[in-house]
């Protein structure tokens, strides 16, 4: 297949995810497998690739100032069956920039493929970053993702993340970001995943307010049916004064699935706040009645109130 | 024959009598006031009508055009055209309100749920996006739950307390969403507190102690406010009429 045909079923496979990569102020990158298959850049945002065993290495520096006013996209993904894709992104946000990348993982067919990031992100001071993180399966589950993220947050700089798996089935997650914030800066971690099947999800969310004023929230919300299974460790830890963070884990569990939430909270300053709150159980029965007595089944009510929840 | 009958209705609670031989009828196209005082069982009335998990353990029978519903689940009797406004409607995290009020409506177009919100008196450009969640006030939240169910177009309606914790502008939403009712045919069985609600009914039932103690005329029944809501006297056993209504 060209690179471009390439480009285009990887996109086709997102739906209408895909129908923002166009126009040209609109950055995007295409990554099938360990091959760049399409890009497009805008002035300010600089991207250096590099191919490594079974992925690429991509630097992406964000030059001191520049906003870019529309979200970048990535994409990133694997139209066959089996195979490993790696991806190693160092980001480099200078002082005072702004960008908001919309990432696009995308692996329809997938029976036996694994998806490892590692990404270490640089954020300095007065920038704001965000990454979204938006995944695709199909409905086969041999998708195992490994995203692994080391985050600096620098003085009064923001980062702002989520990760959705919401259609198809999720597979295998292991899921690990942690971040240093220092003074003034914000943290906001949002992690919205629908387990099905055998799914097994575990997430690890670390936030460290080190500085004086730093503040963080890491939302957790599951869904989980079948014989799905989730552990989510979240742990916000606050040393310097004025630092306030809150953790909140929400998981619907039904049929035989399992679910467990362990948010750790850590204070070592008397001016430091932290809450936390977890909250796992079936779907809400006085929703769920009200639904049906407008007419849903059980099935749709409980689909709805998840959608809900999940949005 | 009415379109909704219930035939000595009993039904147990926490092993007592909360439902107690209850018989009564519901008239296509009217609308049905039910009051009575706190503990009375008219909430339990309106689960066991809508057939709430929990409710459907009672002895007697409910037909609706003359058909039994005994072993009809709450979203079957929905589709049947039977539905339940809650006195404290549920909150839904994260729902978008043109998703709730679609979800039921027999017509899901956006213009359809617009048309609703403005029924009742929310202006769907500050609405439309908001969530059903526990950002709406109490009175919002309840205009919401009658612009859902407005928008399903049922045949019957349980309303329970529509008007407690409303304002007075919300107040005569209720006096609209009933003549709205009575357009369309539907059938009200309303439960209230409020005197200048019932006047709004054809057919009013006075509920003690699980059982309809008295019915007839607005102009009848609402002797039991004149007289300051007498409690019931007797529990689990109705008190004779001469000595509840002394109007
Ligand atoms: N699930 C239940 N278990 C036991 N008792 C109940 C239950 N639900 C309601 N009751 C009791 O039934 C009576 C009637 O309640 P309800 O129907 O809510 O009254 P009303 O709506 O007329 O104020 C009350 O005494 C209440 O405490
Ligand atoms: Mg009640």
């Amino acid at each position: 297949m060209s690179d471009v045909a390439t480009a285009r079923a990887l996109l086709e496979s997102l739906g209408s995810y895909g129908s923002h990569f166009a126009g040209d102020d609109v950055a995007h990158l295409e990554v099938s497998g360990d091959e760049v298959v399409g890009s497009h850049l805008v002035p300010g945002l600089d991207v250096d690739i590099e191919q490594i065993d079974d992925g690429i290495e991509a630097h992406i520096h964000l030059r001191e100032g520049v906003r870019i006013a529309n979200p970048v996209h990535l994409c990133f993904g694997m139209l066959p069956t089996e195979g490993l894709q790696r991806i190693v992104m160092k980001v480099d946000v200078d002082a005072g920039s702004f960008a908001s990348v919309r990432a696009h993982c995308t692996f329809p067919n997938a029976i036996d493929i694994t998806h490892k990031m590692d990404a270490v992100v640089n954020i300095a001071p007065g920038a704001t970053y965000e990454y979204f993180e938006r995944h695709l399966h199909g409905a086969e589950g041999g998708v195992q993702v490994v995203p692994k993220t080391l985050v600096r947050i620098g003085e009064g700089a923001r980062f702002k993340t989520e990760f959705e798996l919401v259609k198809g089935q999720a597979g295998v997650i292991d899921f690990d970001y942690e971040a240093d914030c220092d003074a003034r800066s914000t943290l906001e971690m949002i992690t919205r995943i629908i387990g099905r099947g055998h799914d097994t999800v575990t997430i690890r969310e670390t936030g460290r307010l080190n500085g004086e004023g730093a503040r963080a929230v890491l939302n957790s919300y599951l869904a989980l049916r079948d014989d799905a299974r989730a552990e989510v460790y979240n742990t916000l830890s606050a040393s310097a004064p004025y630092a306030r963070g809150h953790v909140d884990c929400k998981e619907i569990v039904q049929h035989r699935a399992f679910a467990k939430a362990v948010p750790i909270v850590e204070v070592s300053h008397p001016l430091a706040h932290i809450t936390h709150e977890a909250a796992i159980g079936s779907v809400d029965s006085k929703q769920l009645q009200t639904l049906m007595s407008r007419g849903l089944t059980e099935d749709e009510a409980t689909d709805l109130i998840i959608e809900g929840l999940l949005s | 024959m009415g379109i909704l009958e219930l035939h000595d209705i009993t039904l147990e609670l926490g092993g007592k009598p909360i439902l107690n031989d209850l018989s009564v009828d519901f008239w296509e196209g009217h609308v049905h006031a039910l009051i009575g005082p706190n503990g009375a069982g008219k909430s339990t009335l309106a689960s066991t009508i809508m057939g709430l998990p929990g409710y459907t353990d009672h002895s007697g029978d409910i037909l609706l055009d003359g058909e039994s519903l005994r072993g009809v689940p709450v979203d079957e009797r929905a589709r049947r055209g039977i539905t339940l406004a809650w006195q404290e409607p549920a909150r839904f995290e994260g729902l978008r309100m043109d998703r709730f009020i679609a979800a039921g409506a027999k017509e899901k177009s956006r213009a359809n749920v617009e048309r609703m919100l403005t029924r009742v008196g929310l202006d769907p450009e500050r609405y439309l996006d908001r969530k059903v969640d526990k950002t709406l006030s109490g009175g919002e939240r309840k205009r919401v739950e009658l612009a859902s169910i407005l928008a399903m177009e049922p045949r019957i309606v349980l309303m329970d307390e529509p008007d407690s914790g409303i304002d007075v502008e919300a107040l005569q939403r209720i006096f609209d969403a009933l003549a709205y009712f009575k357009e369309m045919g539907t059938t009200v069985i309303m439960i209230t507190h409020s005197m200048a609600v019932l006047e709004h009914a054809e057919h009013a039932f006075l509920l003690c102690n699980g059982h309809i103690l008295d019915k007839g005329s607005v102009d009848k029944i609402s002797g039991y406010f004149a007289n300051n809501c007498i409690p019931c006297h007797h529990e689990n056993e109705p008190a004779p009429e001469e000595e509840m209504i002394t109007a």
